[in-house]
């Protein structure tokens, strides 16, 4: 499945879109595998706050990581659902939690701008960029930025 | 790319890889004939093989060097420039065949360089030699080539008749290499022979094995680890319910995945050599070029590795070795004076222990320099003054293996690139393995890689603390214990950190659940803690210490899945696995916790590992009650036979049947006396030792209690009486050791037990016991419930019945036997033709999961407890439950 698609004017490029905190967040198509509803979550002392845990899906260990924690936001209350948006890296399966999924959306290039300059510099370490939607602004998360925890050498 | 191809790539690629480390060594030992005559052949098979597949480029190079390398087995004197243009030439050979691999044909290019080094070089050799007959010799050699097939006998004689032709035709030799030419005729000739008997050799054995694609074992091993996970859910399923008759096959499933499983491990073990093949051409490269005098010694190559890890510690290994020779070992000067012989050496060396595969780099040389370090950790802003200073040097050294570091002053273009041993650590790490400097010294430098023996599938045990489950790999787990003064290990207090006491020695306390963060309170516990908590004895290299848990399962195997890498840094998991119920869980690494316990009374703890394991030798001890009945001596029946002390007054006694007896908790209990005529007294009390078998109680009266201990038990005289077992000296006092069996026996005897199935015949068990005490102990018990029983008094009688065609329906072994004991017993029973269906139960007074791990491994399907009479006729009654129906 393609990430792009001809809308006859302009290329565009696909997102799967999740919303946490009342924040509309895009993350690029071809990235994800899939969305999940993440059950049976161990959580692992001792590990960095932002790994929510693992969880077995259809026999392989997904490591949860909670976009809330990620981004510096307050916990999810609990008892509220979530949604998982499954990421393969590396040959890792990785699960990215929100509060809830959007549609896929479909999204011009000319409706793209760079970070705000005054952004949270938590949210600007992870997200590269705001596209405008209609009524709406929806920030994209740079998949790889999330998942760099200062394991793959570079500096967090 | 078609197969001959194909194959002929990988063989000529393995047979490189040997000719490099040959040469090596050859290149020390240049008299070594026997070696020269290997390289030499492998050098023309290479060049036969090419001309035969058409592979002009190779052809012409391998030919050339083979050249060169006849001169040397001609007795031409070995030059360092000689080898050094072989491994050239190899090299690119190696080149020409990856090109080969990529392309399909050989890449253009032209080796006129190296061609015309070897055969100059050959020349001179010949020249040497012979005095200028060396074209003639060329062309005979070439000839007998161009005839080509890749055997190795005809060409020996061919070439070895025309130099002789050559020699002897050759004007007035020196005197030294007129010594030469009878040694190497009859080398030349025993190297035929042997040649040709290698030549079928290899046949045969060629024969015997199989190449297979490294895709296909890989594949093995994920499926198989997929049977595992699936078998272990079954296990977990059939657990929980009551289908027997699941339980056979399952574990029939059981056994067979471990087999296989264990096959496929075998499969991919590869000896270490292996990774340590392209090493000593390294060396004597790197010697070479920093002008030092390095010797390379291997040991321990024979021991095997996971394929996988194998490939990843090639790379590490290199790295330490440069580095031992860049900055370890000095120049020759340096080490004269400093009284070390001028040769430096590097010693690699591989050994298994325990669960790990252990392999050190070892080199003499001027050891690490901790100002150094100091210094350059300083420099590339690792640390402050101010921590460095409250550092100790083994904290300091440590440095090395942070990211950023490198102590060569000028980054030599042979290590110090910047690939740090930050890069070796990370490597090891991701297989689960570790590295770390164990010494460093002016004498010399020993690095320690340790790496687990099998990666993908453990067995460990399962335990939960705070809620949260964990697993712990079963070979650090020596014993459980329960801890707190009730259960007889109360836990005690030095200087605010806690022990335990065992078996009158220390062990050190580590409370899980604070160190995981998961509880309150100080990582060592808090005294009102202290009781019924479960202590897991871990034992790490020489040290033991308890890990306080909340509650412990199973041991189970699992499979290992590695961490995420997002959480490889916490050191306390060594990877994660998922149960048979579905979640997924953490493995624990011990070596971690050893940390955590530092070093309390680290004296104590390698006494207590020595206490330990002769604890485990020593005769077990039994719970005995000591009382008397009917006369003034003492008499004595373990505890565990017993269920209740009773204390029964005497106007409660009724008079039934001739039998006295009397109602006791809903069912009329039966009142045995020690002696025939006793009554009991008209008033008072009376002592009674309750026996229960299949919930009817039978009484024992007795005239009193007088202690209950836990000795050794050993039968000194066995009695001729009935009714008495044997006497024991407990205490320093004699003791009747009574066969309760004799007395409730009768009792007993006329109730069956219920729920028992009438079958077409009484099925026939075998109980194997050395101890007469518990045979005599069980065996009225079993033929009370209407087993046919025969009794076997060692391993080896036991034996002896089956071979003298005798067939049981089941059989009960205790483990711990002289002579053969019950695990080798099991081993034999499986294997036999006539006895491998038979079920086996283990019967022990020890319950390790170690043990019970053994024995299943062995072949016991179910292991009871040597006093645990409830379980062992319960066990029996499910083997034989469906049997009625089925008969």
């Amino acid at each position: 499945m393609n990430g792009e698609r001809n809308n006859g004017e302009q290329a565009t490029e696909g997102f799967v879109t999740v919303v946490t905190a009342g924040q509309i967040f895009g993350l690029k198509l071809d990235r994800v595998r899939d969305v999940f509803v993440p059950q049976g979550l161990s959580a692992v002392p001792l590990a960095p706050p932002e790994v929510a845990g693992l969880l077995n899906l259809r026999g392989r260990i997904v490591t949860a990581l909670d976009l809330r924690r990620r981004l510096g936001l307050p916990a999810r209350e609990a008892g509220k659902p979530a949604v998982a948006v499954g990421i393969e890296d590396r040959g890792e399966l990785y699960g990215v939690i929100a509060d809830k999924v959007g549609d896929v959306l479909w999204l011009k290039p000319s409706a793209y701008e760079a970070n705000p300059s005054n952004l949270d510099p938590r949210w600007a370490q992870v997200c590269s960029g705001v596209y405008r939607l209609d009524g709406d602004l929806m920030v994209v998360l740079d998949v790889d930025k999330v998942l760099d925890f200062g394991q793959f050498g570079a500096a967090a | 790319m078609d197969e001959l191809l194909s194959e002929f790539l990988t063989e000529t690629g393995e047979r490189l890889d040997e000719l490099d480390v040959n040469l090596v060594r050859f290149e020390q030992d240049p008299n070594d004939a026997e070696m020269l005559n290997a390289i030499f052949r492998l050098v023309h098979t290479v060049k036969g093989t090419c001309g035969f597949l058409g592979l002009d480029r190779l052809a012409k190079l391998a030919h050339a060097a083979e050249t060169l390398m006849g001169q040397y087995r001609d007795g031409a004197p070995v030059t360092v420039e000689g080898v050094s243009v072989i491994l050239a030439s190899i090299d690119r050979i190696k080149e020409i065949l990856a090109g080969l691999e990529r392309e399909g044909t050989e890449p253009s290019g032209s080796d006129a360089d190296l061609i015309t080094a070897l055969q100059e070089l050959a020349e001179v050799s010949a020249f040497e030699r012979m005095g200028g007959d060396s074209g003639e010799e060329d062309e005979a050699s070439w000839h007998a080539a161009e005839i080509g097939e890749a055997g190795n006998v005809p060409y020996v004689h061919a070439t070895l008749e025309e130099l002789e032709r050559a020699w002897r035709e050759a004007p007035g030799p020196d005197p030294v290499p007129a010594a030469e030419p009878a040694s190497k005729k009859t080398l030349a000739a025993a190297e035929d022979d042997h040649a040709s008997e290698n030549g079928g050799k290899e046949l045969i054995a060629r024969a015997q094995t199989v190449r297979v694609s490294v895709d296909t074992l890989e594949h093995l091993m994920t499926t198989v680890s997929e049977l595992v996970l699936t078998r272990n859910q079954l296990l977990d399923l059939v657990r929980r319910t009551d289908e027997s008759e699941f339980k056979f096959p399952l574990q029939r499933l059981s056994n067979v995945t471990v087999e296989l499983q264990e096959g496929i491990m075998k499969a991919r073990m590869q000896p270490v050599a292996n990774a340590w093949q392209k090493l000593p051409r390294l060396v004597r490269e790197l010697s070479l070029e920093l002008g030092k005098k390095i010797e390379l010694e291997m040991t321990g190559g024979e021991t095997e590795l996971d394929r996988q890890v194998l490939e990843a510690i090639k790379d590490p290994l290199t790295h330490m070795i440069r580095n031992s020779a860049d900055h370890g070992v000095e120049m020759p000067d340096e080490r004269s004076s400093a009284g070390k012989p001028q040769t430096g050496r590097i010693t690699l060396s591989a050994y298994q222990q325990g669960g790990y595969i252990v392999i050190e780099v070892i080199d003499d040389g001027r050891g690490l320099d901790v100002q150094k370090v100091r210094t350059t950790a300083l420099e590339n802003g690792l640390t402050t003054l101010a921590e460095l200073d409250r550092m100790s040097d083994a904290d300091i050294l440590k440095f090395i293996f942070k990211p950023g570091f490198s102590t060569a002053s000028a980054v030599s273009a042979v290590s110090g690139r910047g690939v740090g041993m930050d890069v070796v650590r990370n490597n090891i790490e991701l297989i689960g393995g570790t590295v770390d400097l164990e010494s460093t010294s002016p004498a010399g430098t020993t690095f320690v890689i340790k790496i687990p023996l099998t990666l993908a599938i453990m067995v460990a045990l399962i335990v939960e603390v705070a809620g949260t489950r964990f697993a712990i790999p079963q070979f650090s787990v020596v014993e459980l214990v329960r801890s707190g003064a009730a259960a007889g290990h109360p836990v005690e207090r030095i200087n605010d950190t806690a022990v335990l006491r065992l078996r009158d020695k220390l062990l050190p306390l580590l409370d899980f659940g604070a160190l995981l963060g998961l509880k309150e309170g100080k990582a060592n516990l808090d005294r009102e803690d202290d009781k019924n908590l479960t202590a897991v004895v871990i034992q790490v290299g020489a040290n033991y210490f308890g890990l306080l848990v909340d509650k412990v399962f199973r041991t189970e195997e699992i499979v290992v899945k590695p961490m995420s890498s997002v959480l490889r840094h916490v050191t306390m998991f060594s990877g994660n696995t998922i149960l048979g119920d579905g979640s997924v869980i953490m493995i624990i690494d011990p070596n971690a916790l050893g940390s955590a316990v530092g070093s309390i009374d680290t004296q104590a703890a390698v006494a207590d590992a020595e206490s330990v394991k002769s604890e485990e030798a020593e005769e077990e001890r039994t719970a005995l009650l000591l009382f008397r009945a009917g006369s003034e001596t003492l008499k004595a029946v373990p505890l565990s036979l017993i269920t209740r002390l009773e204390e029964i007054p005497l106007d409660a006694v009724e008079r039934c049947n001739d039998q006295d007896v009397v109602q006791y908790r809903g069912a009329l209990m039966p009142l045995v006396y020690m002696q025939a005529d006793r009554r009991a007294p008209e008033s008072g009390v009376q002592p009674v030792l309750v026996f229960t078998d299949a919930d009817h109680p039978a009484g024992l009266a007795i005239d009193e209690i007088v202690d209950i201990v836990e000795e050794p038990l050993s039968i000194d005289l066995q009695a001729e009486a009935p009714g008495v077992i044997g006497a024991a000296i407990i205490r320093d006092k004699a003791v009747e050791i009574v066969d309760v069996s004799h007395y409730l026996g009768a009792v007993f005897d006329s109730r069956r037990m219920s729920g028992f199935e009438e079958s077409e015949r009484a099925l026939r068990l075998l109980l194997i016991d050395d101890s007469q005490f518990f045979r005599n102990m069980l065996a009225p018990l079993l033929k009370a419930s209407g087993y046919e029983l025969a009794l076997a008094a060692s391993a080896e009688e036991a034996l002896a019945l089956k071979d003298k065609g005798e067939r049981f329906d089941l059989i009960i072994s205790d483990i711990d036997m002289p002579g053969m004991d019950g695990l080798a017993l099991a081993k034999h029973i499986k294997a036999d033709p006539d006895w491998g269906n038979i079920p086996l139960i283990a019967l022990s007074s020890h319950a390790s999961p170690r043990l019970v791990e053994k024995s299943r491994a062995a072949g016991f399907e179910s292991y009871v407890g040597k006093f645990d009479r409830q379980t062992l006729m319960h066990t029996l009654q499910d083997y034989f439950k469906g049997w009625g129906a089925a008969a």
